[in-house]
């Protein structure tokens, strides 16, 4: 942080920011313990941090570089308060020092160390050089007790939203070097093809082409660098290195995966059911349980392959000199950033320079930095400064997917309704699938969340895992396996019920139950408590006026997910009239614990819901003789404004001292709060996403 | 040759006449606010004015726009000090999350402002159709109804 001669405050934002609010959030926390006026605060983004040590890297700003999980401000909580408190103290001391007095003497109002006892008032930039030179002491500095933020949990506007609203925000695609050339890169078609021979003569023929050469993509099955095999054009303009590709004649060798389809896949998935799987958690008796249960209930659902497809299309700059390399990426990983380009030059990573833009939109596709790889090969072969630009069909073609499953769940349930016998059986591609050095046993672990809700809530239970080699590229997808296992549990838990002769909403509760920890190891962990998602069902349900008359058509549905730590809930009432669905009003509300920055908690509660819901209703990936169909928004139809009611309210419900991520609570219980009240509207029940045209 | 008006400067541009007008304003002109986001008039991040009207700059042709009248997001304010109402509204709504679309969302709702100047949500449904990835929806909606009212405040 930099303190000026005004007063005003520079605090660096070592972390991305792809929207989720990280660039106010941190600083907020920094400025809040140093006592400081917000709006004498400003941000300046930092470039990726790694310093060289003996045996590998460590971090330059004190922690870790990078955004994924819902993790960006969890893991920066005590890192960035004791930051500002530390630099607080420092004033502090400096001051004690200059008025000879005791440090306990001193204390400060926003922006300044003041001491009652000799009267004196010290502006923080008067004292800046003094406490820099000041040793650090030796004891911890202590926080800040949560009744004296004036900062952490209040409103707060986005501290760079004047620059994007009037366009001066430096995006990726922005990136403006000297000397520097534009690229593009014509990628295999059909997943895993490579380039057998190119014809280049009219690309080169363009107006502004410089180079054209082959780019050699991964074996099938092997660990990814870049995704693809192709053929790179280098321009004076992004337009003229289109025009280029689009003249180019390219002729692939035959894939393994050219026969690969979304028919067969699905087909196989079907089949592998009837098997035996790999079991992944087996509590109790599950056997024996649903042999004594009083009733059983059964159904399948169907969870599509998906696109990230943020709004800014992947790009990268890159300059590769003998001895050091400069990348300039929109990315959630710099530090995997910083890996790919190495990968590729074999330079020492100390010397390859990452800096990052915002990013527009992550979602979990800029955790791979494939992209980064491209550019620094292109720029590695020519020599030359470039910027390389993916098209949307690059990028809706080119993607880390969500992966697509199949779910078959059975549940047993005693003479009071209770559930005693529970089972997830997926048969899936899974997201590890050509993770370097990961066993085939372990490919599960992406899909099945084993402590999620109900485990160890419902005695017997049992999850079963068939892996589906499909190659379809599969990565992380904002609220990973979350999305999937929220939809399917969340159905099931609505059609137990009905079939059972229970309410939906009573049925959740009972389950649910009291607030307590429950041991939780995966992600998100150590604990989970249900009773917080209980909290928030019954809230959501309360506002939308759960059980209420309705009309013929209408018909409300709940949910509710515990995902990476933190807890939401969704309240959805629907018209469905003639096969047209009407989404007429939205209740959301997440528990993440303390809000630290609540409007931006509030805006990725929004967008969440709205990601959740734009992708049930339309969004689906598919392959047909290796090559993904999808290629743009008129295909691939993210929602509009028109999908989103006038009435959205959302509620963030506090519980604890200790915040949660907020990035991806929002997602998970969307969906099968809205396909629940498909079913009370219509009884016609959604097993199989998207919705698409089901309903007419 | 294709000449035209940017941002009230006279510009001009001498490479292909099919070079849509978005990678002449964002590679020739070097004006970065107009954002390409599909390249084929679906998600309007490239909009900007033409003679005033949006019009979505990544399937128009440079060759289209010889001795017409460009504003881009760069040019929308009437000062450095001073914002437009839609942008105005926008920060008092603050609406961007990731912010990549919303230099077209902000061209597009000054466009759609002028011809509806108090729409209702319904006018907005049919009436708005830039995509935002991140869902920012309901924010845009406010801010719409925020700009029409301080639109409406400025005249009077
Ligand atoms: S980039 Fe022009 S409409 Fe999407
Ligand atoms: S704010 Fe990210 S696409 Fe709209």
């Amino acid at each position: 942080m930099q303190i000026n001669a005004d007063g005003s405050v520079v605090i660096g934002a070592k972390e991305p920011e792809i929207g989720q609010g990280l660039r106010t959030a941190l600083p907020m926390m920094v400025a809040e313990e140093l006592d400081v006026d917000w709006d004498k605060v400003s941000i300046r983004q930092m470039p990726l941090g790694i310093v060289k040590t003996a045996d590998g890297f460590t971090w330059k700003y004190g922690g870790g570089q990078g955004v994924g999980g819902s993790t960006g401000l969890t893991s920066n909580w005590e890192l960035m308060r004791q930051a500002g408190a530390d630099a607080r103290r420092q004033l502090i001391r400096a001051a004690a020092a200059r008025l000879g007095v005791e440090e306990s003497q001193c204390s400060t109002k926003p922006g300044a160390v003041v001491c009652p006892s000799t009267n004196s008032e010290i502006p923080y930039a008067d004292l800046v050089v003094d406490a820099a030179a000041l040793p650090m002491p030796e004891d911890t500095t202590p926080l800040k007790a949560v009744d004296d933020y004036r900062i952490i949990g209040t409103q707060r506007k986005t501290i760079d939203a004047r620059d994007i609203v009037t366009g001066k925000t430096k995006y990726g695609v922005d990136t403006d070097q000297p000397h520097m050339h534009y690229a593009v890169i014509a990628r295999a078609p059909v997943l895993n093809a490579k380039v057998a021979s190119f014809d280049d003569t009219a690309a080169r023929e363009v107006d502004g082409v410089l180079d054209v050469f082959r780019i050699d993509g991964p074996s099938p099955g092997e660990p990814y660098v870049i995704l693809a095999s192709g053929v790179a054009v280098v321009a004076t303009s992004t337009w003229a290195a289109m025009k280029g590709r689009a003249a180019l004649d390219i002729d692939w060798e035959e894939s393994p995966n050219a026969t690969d389809s979304s028919e067969r896949f699905w087909q196989e998935n079907v089949e592998m059911l009837k098997d035996a799987g790999q079991v992944v958690l087996d509590d109790g008796d599950f056997d024996a349980a649903i042999a004594s249960a009083e009733a059983t209930v059964t159904h399948q659902y169907r969870v599509p392959f998906v696109s990230h497809s943020p709004l800014e299309p992947q790009n990268c700059y890159a300059y590769v000199k003998a001895d050091e390399c400069h990348i300039i990426a929109p990315t959630q990983m710099p530090s995997g950033a910083s890996r790919a380009a190495a990968a590729v030059t074999g330079l020492p990573r100390e010397n390859i320079r990452v800096d990052m833009t915002r990013v527009g939109g992550g979602f979990g596709r800029r955790l791979t930095n494939d992209y980064v790889a491209e550019a620094a090969m292109i720029s590695m072969k020519t020599g030359w400064p470039i910027k390389l630009q993916w098209s949307r069909e690059d990028d809706i073609k080119n993607d880390f997917y969500r992966p697509g499953g199949l779910h078959e769940m059975h549940a047993g349930v005693d003479n009071d309704g209770k559930v005693i016998a529970w089972a997830q059986r997926l048969a899936s591609g899974s997201k590890y699938y050509r993770r370097p050095n990961m066993p085939d046993e372990n490919l599960f672990g992406a899909e099945l969340y084993i402590d999620d809700f109900p485990r160890r809530i419902v005695d017997n239970i049992r999850m079963e895992y068939f892996h589906n080699a499909i190659g379809l590229p599969r990565g992380s997808w904002r609220a990973p396996a979350h999305t999937a296992n929220a939809f399917v549990i969340q159905s099931f838990i609505d059609e137990i019920a009905h079939e059972t002769g229970q309410d939906p909403l009573q049925l959740r509760l009972d389950l649910l139950g009291e607030s307590r920890d429950l041991e939780y190891s995966g992600h998100g962990g150590p604990v989970f408590n249900p009773g917080r998602l209980a909290t928030l069902i019954k809230f959501v349900a309360e506002r939308i006026g759960y059980g209420k008359d309705l009309p013929e058509g209408r018909g409300i549905g709940i949910a509710t997910h515990f995902t990476f730590g933190g807890y939401a809930a969704h309240a959805m009432e629907v018209t469905v009239v003639d096969g047209k669905l009407t989404i007429e009003r939205i209740v959301a509300a997440i528990d993440c614990g303390l809000a630290v920055h609540p409007n931006a908690v509030d805006a990725q509660l929004q967008g969440g819901t709205i990601d959740g819901l734009s992708t049930a209703l339309g969004l689906e990936i598919t392959v047909k003789d290796g090559q993904v169909q999808q290629s743009n928004f008129h295909d691939y139809p993210l929602a509009r404004i028109a999908m989103v009611p006038s009435l959205f309210e959302t509620h963030i419900m506090p519980f604890d001292d200790v915040p949660t991520g907020v990035g991806e609570m929002g997602i998970p219980s969307a969906a099968p709060a809205l396909t629940n009240a498909i079913f009370a509207a219509t009884g016609q029940r959604i097993r199989s996403l998207p919705i698409a045209d089901q309903l007419s | 040759m294709v000449s035209f008006k940017i941002n009230s400067e006279e510009v001009s541009y001498e490479g292909d006449a099919d070079t849509p007008l978005l990678w002449v304003i964002r590679d020739h002109l070097r004006l970065t606010g107009t954002k390409f986001g599909c390249g084929v008039g679906q998600c309007g991040a490239c909009t900007v004015h033409v003679d005033g009207a949006a019009q979505r700059s990544c399937v128009m042709p440079v060759s289209a726009i010889d001795g017409r009248d460009i504003t881009t997001i760069e040019g929308l304010a009437p000062s450095a000090d001073e914002l437009h109402p839609v942008q105005q509204a926008w920060l008092e709504n603050d609406v961007p999350q990731c912010g990549y679309c919303q230099a077209g969302q902000i061209m597009a709702a000054v466009d759609f402002l002028k011809n509806n100047p108090s729409p209702s949500d319904e006018d907005i449904n049919n009436g708005v159709t830039n995509i935002c990835r991140c869902g920012t929806y309901v924010r845009i909606r406010k801010a719409i109804h925020r700009a029409a009212e301080l639109s409406a405040g400025e005249e009077s």
